[in-house]
């Protein structure tokens, strides 16, 4: 099983995590979305899998480039 | 009988406060700003009778915080209240707590904020009104063989749009049966989720449409009017970049008749106060009814210019129950194009916000480049607000000295310390296809990779 990262491409805090520990999701679909300058800027899933773990929580502030979340294939 | 307003508060920060304070100044009319934490040192402060804190800088601790602003009205025995656009600018239930204190909200009355604000609630009104409404369906039912009966009888490809939502999120394309169902879950979800709302809709999907949008204006008499078109195609994450009036290769005859179509029948309804009917237009130039903001506009600038008609003032002056007759005593008229560009604090490639310190802030000087702003050099962009620096404005007598003469306000438009779209901005503007007048709302998408 691989493992893959999915990062916030913005600063910002996390708005909403629109999905679940052990949900599957294809790529393209959105993880969680960050909120930041009033926009919501989604996580999207690079490629398909199963969500491992969050490594944030609602209203935790993010970086640019920071794992939020990890995912197996 | 019109009233007169002795003071106004500004429920709002930025570019807009700073263009009402200025209306308000203008009028002759005492006003009140107020400002959170973060917006302290900002220069629109400066421009207000007087100015009130009302929190931290967190908007829902401050901007949308009504039980402070009302406050604010009381303390400051203020009868008027400008809510801007965004924050609390189209909450109605604001609206009705600002109008049960026996001041005036200006903007329309709360019903109006109320039905347009639900978007299938608003699709249904236009309908009733006689609005040209795209094929769509009401909020879905949960059984599969009932959703797809309702794609049917529109047609593909569609899109999967949340009831209560905004911003893009939980909007998703299905091209066919296939994708259809899996699309409409995921969007509910996504809107539960996000909005605590898992209400979704469908819509047929207009390919690369045009976003054309109509200025209302209207009395308390129901007298309506409309101030023409806006074209503000050309948008980023669902979001508008680049406005202009009039719209470009849109036939006069056509949107001519369906403007004042569009006017009298907002009149007859009795609209009150400005509005926005926003329209996508398909690639035939016919037009189908998105939604009606209920408030004044950001790019509201470019029909000011070509119009000669101050549209802020004319929104305090109805809401004192002036006649529209006595506001605009001659018919509008369109002269010269004007074009609008919205300097964001963003990457100009992604378009993903870039908040931080304006080491330097210098917008043009050049005579007949219209500015507005909320920032100066030296102060912080936050992430708590939305990401707009400016609106650069420029009213020529043809749309193409309007375009070289924005590209050249925008080059010596001296940004440091945040990323700005500037650079996209130059790039959109100097396309072959914005020149042409060929907009359409993924021009950017294809331009910038």
């Amino acid at each position: 099983m691989a493992e893959c990262e999915a990062k916030s491409e913005v600063t910002g805090s996390v708005w909403k995590i629109v999905t679940e520990v052990g949900q599957k999701v294809d790529a393209g679909d959105t993880i969680m979305i960050i909120e930041s300058m009033k926009m919501e800027i989604p996580v999207i899933a690079e490629e398909g899998g199963t969500i491992k773990a969050f490594l944030v929580k609602e209203e935790t502030p993010v970086t640019e480039g920071q794992v939020v979340a990890v995912l197996e294939s | 009988m019109a009233r007169s307003f002795n003071k106004v508060i500004v429920a709002n920060r930025g570019a807009v406060a700073a263009r009402v304070l200025r209306a308000l100044s203008e009028m002759g009319i005492r006003s009140v700003a107020v400002y959170s934490d973060a917006d302290r040192h900002a220069p629109w402060l400066e421009w207000s009778s007087e100015a009130h804190h009302i929190g931290p800088a967190p908007a829902r601790e401050s901007y949308l915080n009504q039980d402070t602003l009302l406050a604010v009205l009381k303390q400051t025995g203020a009868d008027g209240i400008h809510p801007g656009y965004g924050f609390l600018a189209e909450n109605a239930a604001f609206a009705k707590r600002v109008t049960d204190t026996g001041a005036v909200f200006i903007g329309p009355s709360p019903r109006w904020i109320e039905d347009m604000g639900h978007k299938t609630r608003a699709r249904e009104l236009a309908k009733e009104y006689g609005l040209p409404v795209g094929a769509g369906t009401d909020v879905l039912p949960a059984e599969h063989a009932a959703i797809v009966a309702a794609a049917r009888k529109i047609g593909f490809p569609l899109i999967v749009k949340p009831a209560g939502g905004g911003g893009g999120i939980g909007m998703l394309i299905a091209r066919d049966e296939a994708q259809l169902l899996a699309a409409v879950d995921k969007a509910a979800s996504l809107a539960q989720r996000s909005f605590a709302n898992g209400d979704v809709y469908l819509e047929r999907l207009v390919e690369q449409p045009r976003h054309v949008e109509l200025q209302i204006v209207a009395d308390n008499f129901g007298n309506c009017t409309h101030l023409f078109e806006r074209d503000c195609s050309v948008q980023r994450r669902h979001q508008k970049v680049i406005e202009e009036a009039p719209g470009p290769n849109i036939s006069r005859a056509s949107i001519g008749a369906i403007s004042a179509d569009i006017a009298s029948k907002l009149g007859s309804a009795g609209y009150n106060n400005i509005g926005t009917v926003e329209m996508l237009m398909d690639a035939d130039g016919a037009f189908s009814f998105l939604e009606m903001n209920t408030r004044l506009q950001v790019e509201h600038g470019v029909t000011e210019e070509v119009t000669g008609i101050d549209i802020v003032k004319t929104q305090v002056r109805l809401a004192a129950d002036e006649k529209l007759a006595d506001v605009l005593p001659t018919t509008p008229k369109i002269e010269g194009h004007a074009i609008e560009a919205r300097v964001y604090a963003e990457d100009p490639r992604r378009f993903f916000p870039s908040p931080g310190k304006l080491d330097v802030f210098r917008p043009p000087a050049a005579a007949g480049v219209r500015i507005e702003t909320g920032y100066r050099e030296g102060l912080e962009v936050t992430p708590h607000y939305d990401p707009l620096l400016a609106k650069v404005i420029v009213k020529r007598a043809t749309r193409d000295k309007a375009i070289d003469d924005l590209i050249e306000a925008l080059g010596a438009f001296e940004v440091r310390g945040v990323k700005s779209n500037i650079p996209a901005l130059v790039t959109i503007l100097g396309s072959d296809a914005f020149r042409a007048g060929a907009v359409h709302t993924g021009l950017i998408g294809e331009l910038i990779k």
